[in-house]
């Protein structure tokens, strides 16, 4: 009885919807240029789990989806272009993994009305749902990274961090400088000094930074690179004989490419991460439905690395909004409008992720038209170079909101200020 | 002696030592434009694409296995052999010589007489065919490079010199990479200088640098002294490769080690062996003392700017570069 009043209801929402197209998630991927190494695996993981949600699933609700891919070399005016490319075809969220093109993209999506997603990056303070309607970055913001660092390192030292000194490595860009307000705050709040060491993109020269960081001696160097500036800093730090432990990176400087060209000498450098890494279940479908046939994004070489596994989490939310669109809506056929209140009705538990073949990748959280930015939680992860993988130390650590709410709301209602916007959720 | 004091030489002998590696980037440019008039746009994805020959002869891994897997449906990457690395190096020596031949055959050959331009600009389609080339052949993740090279702070020279501070100064740092790329170079500049003047075709590269339509007239083979020249920079660029690779693996972002030589070239000079080495020498020294002394307070990441600023002001004075020729063209 149950089954056919489930078919008649598929039934009826399928006769009661146009016909159905594919939907679609355009992926702003970078195979080539001097960010590939960290853009390959995030896409392979990307578009391998809307393959498998078709192939194992038969799509979204019935719908297949489907990826776009476009080229941006990590370049801001290219990611631009492709976006301009391709919200055309119908395109229900964009991931651009990029700091650079996400400001550009936050007017764009606005005016255009698609739902940009930025995990774990881009414009921090669209975190603030009343003002950024169409931005998301849940789970977790670059001021949470700043402030679970931070956290971490107060429990490390018994709950106080007064006289450390610790010094900020970062990316001399919009991206490296997002989380300086952030500790410049909690160095109010806790005591320690911080020292803030820029370096050039694309970072190939540290010498200067790092022998200040020789000469002053600082507690704990925290880390916001990218690309080469990641390999080059923990090679110059195990030169200087800088101890590891005391070196952590965000999540974007804690990927396996990051530490394996220093070798041996890397071993026990730390880095932040937004999710966890483990063997999940999933990974195993995607080999069957997926690179069994032959189907895979990249070479197969990246499943369960961490951006790979980044990447892979990515897709798995957007399919998670969608099908929550889909049930508010009550159609599958959905729109990007309705993509952005499945995003905004998104509640990740620790039941669907299990369900979903990924126990426990992300931390529980879920997203209402105030809250853009989940539980903002991450773990510290440090690297075991005999095994050649990175263990998790902790488990999720929640950052200070104390300190971060407050610069959120002054950051966000700047942008609403100078934009004339009104405040939505009231 | 002042610790302060102590750390400004450790700076500038650290700003030395950079400026080495800055001119064995440049070293390539100098010898192609010397000897055939061209900016070789280049020369930056050459070190690239050189070092991953290197690493990829070195693993045991498949040219093309990508494309390959493609086609045939395989799942094919290493030939499960890892080779020597002395013989990793003379294959790659002979890759770039074969690479040298084909840019000769395939573009300069077309171009001959053609406005410096246009020459300019092929090279800059060179770069990026070469980019994707090597991005097809050995893959776009970064590759660890490994051909034996010590790296980490000279323990004898940190602790022999600690003596000289108080106890806020640890001793010089010096790494002991750049020690090794600061032997290569000079070895490098004085082999270019022997063969330069004492072999044959050095003494025939020389006469092309200086007019190659008298050095045409005489008998010698403009082609051949392209190949010739081509295949000097190629291994000039496998050797800033790997300098560049150990310090942060094999990538796609080594190309960009070009920008490094821009500053080293204006200074220097675009036709001077010496005037790399020594533009390279004070370009390092100065972009690091100002960022010692002036760079924290104006924020810091001063070098890349730095090194520009430095570069013209030395050509409101020598316009020329320090050891470029001065060039008088009358009417």
């Amino acid at each position: 009885m149950k089954l056919k009043l489930a078919s008649a209801a598929i039934g009826a929402l399928l006769a009661a919807s146009p016909a159905l197209a594919d939907l679609v998630f355009p992926d702003l991927s970078y195979r080539t240029g001097p960010f590939a190494a960290g853009g390959i695996p995030f896409s392979d993981g990307y578009q391998d789990y809307f393959t498998l949600v078709n192939e194992r699933d038969g799509g979204i609700g019935g719908v297949k989806a489907r990826v776009i891919e476009c080229e941006t070399a990590y370049n801001t005016e290219k990611g631009v272009e492709c976006y301009e490319a391709t919200k055309g075809e119908g395109a229900l969220i964009y991931q651009p993994l990029s700091t650079g093109i996400t400001y550009q993209l936050i007017p764009k999506v606005s005016a255009d009305k698609i739902p940009l997603h930025t995990m774990g990056y881009g414009r921090t303070s669209a975190t603030n749902g009343r003002v950024f309607e169409w931005v998301f970055n849940y789970p977790a913001n670059y001021w949470d990274a700043a402030s679970v660092a931070i956290n971490y390192l107060l429990d490390e030292n018994g709950g106080s961090l007064e006289g450390k000194k610790i010094a900020l490595l970062y990316h001399n860009s919009a991206y490296g400088k997002e989380p300086i307000p952030t500790l410049e705050a909690l160095a109010a709040k806790h005591g320690y000094s911080l020292s803030l060491l820029p370096v050039d993109s694309p970072g190939q020269e540290q010498k200067s930074q790092w022998l200040q960081i020789r000469r002053e001696r600082p507690d704990v160097v925290l880390m916001w690179g990218w690309g080469v500036m990641n390999q080059v800093a923990v090679q110059e730090a195990a030169n200087i004989r800088f101890p590891m432990e005391n070196f952590i990176g965000n999540w974007w400087a804690g990927a396996e490419h990051d530490v394996t060209p220093a070798g041996m000498a890397a071993n026990g450098y730390k880095s932040l991460n937004m999710n966890r890494i483990a063997d999940f279940p999933v990974f195993e479908d995607i080999r069957t439905h997926v690179h069994g046939k032959g189907l895979a994004a990249g070479d197969g070489s990246n499943v369960g690395k961490v951006l790979y596994t980044r990447g892979m989490y990515a897709a798995m939310l957007a399919v998670e909004a969608a099908k929550k669109a889909q049930e508010i809506h009550g159609t599958a056929n959905i729109t990007a409008a309705m993509m952005r209140d499945g995003m905004e009705a998104l509640e990740m538990t620790s039941e669907m992720m299990e369900a979903l073949g990924a126990p426990g990748i992300g931390p529980e959280f879920s997203v209402s038209c105030e809250a853009h930015g989940g539980s903002g939680m991450g773990i510290v992860q440090q690297w075991n170079a005999a095994e050649g993988r990175w263990i998790a130390l902790t488990d999720y650590i929640a950052p200070d909101q104390d300190v971060i709410a407050p610069l959120v709301e002054q950051d966000s209602m700047a942008y609403a200020s100078e934009n004339n916007l009104s405040l939505r959720c009231e | 002696m002042p610790d302060q004091f102590l750390f400004a030489v450790e700076v500038m002998i650290n700003g030395l030592m950079a400026g080495v590696l800055y001119a064995l980037v440049a070293l390539g440019f100098v010898l192609i434009f010397k000897a055939s008039g061209i900016f070789n746009y280049a020369q930056g994805v050459l070190a690239l694409f050189a070092a991953l020959t290197l690493v990829g002869l070195q693993k045991g891994q498949i040219p093309f296995a990508h494309l390959i897997n493609a086609a045939f449906g395989t799942k094919v990457h290493y030939f499960g052999w890892t080779m020597p690395t002395f013989l990793a190096i003379a294959l790659t020596i002979g890759v770039m010589i074969l690479l040298a031949i084909a840019i000769e055959r395939f573009i300069l050959k077309h171009l001959v007489n053609q406005e410096p331009i246009i020459l300019f600009m092929a090279t800059i389609g060179l770069a990026y065919f070469l980019e994707g080339l090597g991005d097809v052949m050995w893959g776009a993740d970064v590759k660890t490079l490994d051909v034996g090279l010590p790296q980490g702070a000279s323990e004898w020279i940190e602790d022999r010199s600690a003596v000289l501070g108080g106890d806020g100064f640890y001793g010089f740092f010096i790494d002991k990479l750049d020690i090794v790329a600061a032997l290569v170079a000079a070895v490098l500049v004085i082999s270019l200088t022997l063969f330069s003047q004492y072999s044959k075709q050095g003494r025939a590269l020389r006469a092309v640098a200086d007019d190659h339509q008298a050095a045409l007239s005489v008998g010698i083979s403009l082609r051949f002294i392209w190949v010739l020249v081509w295949s000097i920079a190629g291994i000039v660029a496998l050797v800033a490769g790997i300098m560049w690779g150990a310090k942060s693996g094999v990538q796609f972002s080594l190309s960009l080690i070009a920008l490094k030589a821009l500053p080293v070239l204006m200074l220097g000079g675009f036709t001077s062996i010496p005037g790399a080495i020594v533009g390279g020498l004070i370009i390092g020294v100065g972009e690091k003392l100002f960022e010692f002394t002036i760079g924290s307070m104006i924020g810091g990441a001063t070098e890349n700017w730095f090194a520009y600023v430095l570069a013209l002001v030395f050509l409101v004075f020598r316009p020329q570069g320090l050891f470029g020729e001065k060039i008088i063209e009358r009417v």
